[in-house]
């Protein structure tokens, strides 16, 4: 498959009062058609501004650098913001963590994805833009479309809300996908019905799919790849059994050990990663993770470790991948295979 | 009979959206709250949990029905108004979308200890600044955020200065509906491990709702399960999840992702459970202490 998306070195910072933040850090990646991605990693590291940058959806204090975004061969670093709004909807949409900032609250339902149909195809008669409501959704599960349809926000559960979103989102057919926490606000059995949706869209439309999750359940579910983020960066990037049978990197162990379905599993309680989240404000020398990371070593503090080869699809940022490095027997080898 | 902090006594609730539309939110729900309990609700979006903590906390009137706090009526008026301080301060909310409720100018640290200056009690630890600070970080934010706005925040982080203006005033029930959807694992532990201690070593009762039927499993005491405004399963945690005996809870908990991919992929499409009987049922005691809703048809 060729690659619909490819990322080369893109960085954003934010210029604060408070200072500079880099929120994203040199992160590269390429996602091919059809394939999902997904993005981990704790909060406020970088994932949702990761994505918004490549949407161009930041704000003005943003400052983006990339030496290329290409999206289906169109390169969208240096595109004007009258392009991008052409390519929104039909080359990438997306799907937001919090539904109720993307829906208008004075629009009922059906307007509102009426209008993302036409946004796209001024010309469709009025006939056809209804069906073609009524067909969205109905392909993301909500009953009774006609009267949910004159429905305002407010009066939808927040399940429903995210269905609405998605149907938005879906409306022009993209061909990539942002889905940045797409179920967090569903119950499991529709979250599993929207997974098997955006699974079933991607087979059938070829759609490609950036998946910002922190429910390594849902990842598992879904993923073809994993990319761990961690301050800014991707620490860790494999197939998903790279990822969650072999993990490399202490914090990739952290995130598993953090997981309360493993620790019922185990019959052991939660345990959290220690200390604190970095501030990206004054990123510390060295790797930013390495006062919380009991594995750290002495180089640690110094330099940054690179992306390492443990494979040629998986990589990470460990010290502890370098041949001089001592020899640590794991924590965990990663989730028993089944 | 164990002390019951809030009981539920055939609680319903009608909304009526448009001059034909009546959606049933809440039919007939009774249950009740021990002092002390984690007490787990889970089910279907749009079965009426945020309408169930919503009446809880009085933002809205129930069509019928009565909930019983500490023995006062919360929906009569009167009664209410006569303990209005008690409840106010012994009651939070930390709901769903509680992030983007926040005031968008104001710093974090106003945001944060305001229900103390609303309230007008003398910060414990000596000043604002300190309580502030000392919330944050039970939390896991750090002093750095103080002078914040929530735009300048991520959305988890957003959500923490939420809940951390939830606590200040160390209430006696906090009804968290979704209150860690949004954050990441980690930090979804610590602050899980924060209710457990806020629990064992202070009493706090919780009416905790959540999808994330894993954290339930950790967390809660007893469990309860909504479908179409109606409670069809309640009991003990354990006891739920090794023995879940309505059609619902089974498709609910079968349908619980693990962290596990080629297990994942393993699993066929999941087919939605059927839907529930039209006919009122009622709640019947299977084993001690387990409640199924069996309709009377079937008994
Ligand atoms: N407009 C902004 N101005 C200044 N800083 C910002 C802005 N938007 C985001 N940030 C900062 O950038 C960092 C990354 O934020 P981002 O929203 O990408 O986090 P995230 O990984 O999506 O986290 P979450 O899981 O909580 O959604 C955070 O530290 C945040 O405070
Ligand atoms: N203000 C309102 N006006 C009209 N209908 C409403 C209103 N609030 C909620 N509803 C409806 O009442 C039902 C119950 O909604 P509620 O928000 O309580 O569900 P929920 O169980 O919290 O769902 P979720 O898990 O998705 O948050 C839904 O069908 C919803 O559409
Ligand atoms: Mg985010
Ligand atoms: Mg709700």
């Amino acid at each position: 498959m060729p690659d619909l998306l490819e990322v080369n070195r893109l960085s954003v910072r934010f210029d604060t009062p408070e200072g500079r933040i880099l929120a994203v850090r040199d992160v590269s990646f390429s996602l091919a058609e059809g394939e999902v991605l997904a993005i981990v990693g704790e909060s406020g590291c970088g994932k949702s501004v990761l994505c918004k940058a490549i949407a161009r959806l930041l704000p003005k204090s943003a400052h983006v650098e990339a030496e290329s975004i290409l999206l289906d061969g169109v390169n969208l670093a240096g595109r004007s913001e009258r392009e991008m709004c052409r390519l929104r909807g039909k080359l990438f949409s997306m799907v937001f963590q919090d539904p109720l900032t993307a829906l208008d609250p004075t629009l009922p339902i059906g307007r509102q994805i009426a209008e993302a149909v036409t946004v796209h195809n001024r010309r469709l008669p009025r006939r056809a833009v209804e069906r073609r409501v009524l067909e969205l959704m109905d392909l993301v599960g909500m009953e009774q479309p006609q009267e949910k349809a004159r429905m305002y926000p407010h009066q939808f559960s927040g399940g429903m809300r995210q269905r609405s979103a998605m149907a938005i989102a879906l409306a022009a057919s993209p061909r990539l996908l942002f889905a940045d926490e797409p179920t967090t606000a569903l119950d499991v059995t529709i979250q599993a019905q929207i997974l098997d949706l955006l699974r079933d869209v991607q087979r059938k439309l070829h759609t490609s799919t950036v998946l910002v999750s922190h429910d390594l359940g849902v990842v598992a579910r879904v993923a073809d790849r994993v990319a761990v983020m961690y301050a800014g960066r991707i620490v860790e990037t494999g197939t998903a059994e790279e990822v969650f049978y072999d993990p490399r990197h202490p914090y990739t162990w952290g995130l598993m050990r953090a997981l309360p379905a493993l620790a019922i599993e185990e019959g052991r309680p939660l345990s959290p990663i220690p200390g604190m989240p970095p501030t990206l404000l004054a990123p510390p020398r060295g790797d930013p993770f390495a006062c919380r990371n009991e594995y750290a070593l002495a180089i640690d503090y110094e330099q940054e470790p690179p992306l390492m080869r443990v494979s040629d699809t998986h990589w990470a940022a460990t010290w502890l991948l370098d041949p001089r490095a001592p020899r640590i027997s794991p924590p965990l080898g990663g989730i028993p295979h089944a | 009979m164990p002390d019951a902090l809030v009981e539920f006594q055939h609680l319903s609730h009608a909304f009526r959206p448009g001059r034909h539309i009546v959606i049933k939110a809440l039919r007939d729900v009774s249950f009740s709250i021990q002092k002390g309990e984690i007490f787990g609700l889970v089910g279907e979006s749009g079965c009426g949990k945020s309408t169930l903590a919503r009446c809880l906390m009085n933002i809205y009137q129930p069509s019928s029905g009565r909930i019983l706090y500490k023995g006062v009526d919360l929906c009569d008026g009167k009664a209410r108004r006569q303990h209005r301080r008690m409840l106010q301060r012994e009651r939070q909310l930390i709901f769903q979308d509680s992030a983007s409720s926040l005031n968008p100018r104001m710093r974090v640290e106003r945001i944060v200890t305001e229900p103390l200056v609303i309230q007008r009690i003398a910060p414990p630890r000596g000043s604002l600044r300190a309580e502030a600070e000392h919330q944050l970080r039970s939390v896991g934010l750090d002093a750095s955020c103080l002078n914040k706005t929530p735009v300048e925040l991520s959305g988890s982080q957003r959500q923490r200065v939420s809940i951390a203006r939830a606590l200040i005033l160390e209430p006696e029930l906090i009804v968290a509906d979704e209150p860690i959807a949004s954050l990441d694992v980690s930090i979804q532990a610590q602050i899980v491990t924060l209710f457990k201690h806020l629990q064992l070593a202070h009493g706090f009762t919780f009416l905790f709702i959540a999808h994330d039927l894993s954290m339930v499993r950790y967390l809660c005491d007893r469990t309860g399960v909504m479908r179409g405004g109606r409670l069809v399963e309640l009991a003990p945690t354990r006891e739920l999840f090794s023995n879940p005996l309505h059609p619902y809870t089974q498709a609910l908990l079968s349908a619980i992702p693990f962290p596990d991919p080629l297990r994942e992929r393993a699993r066929p499409a999941f087919s939605a459970p059927p839907p529930e009987p039209a006919r009122e049922g009622a709640l019947v005691e299977v084993t001690p202490d387990h409640f199924v809703l069996q309709s009377p048809s079937c008994t």
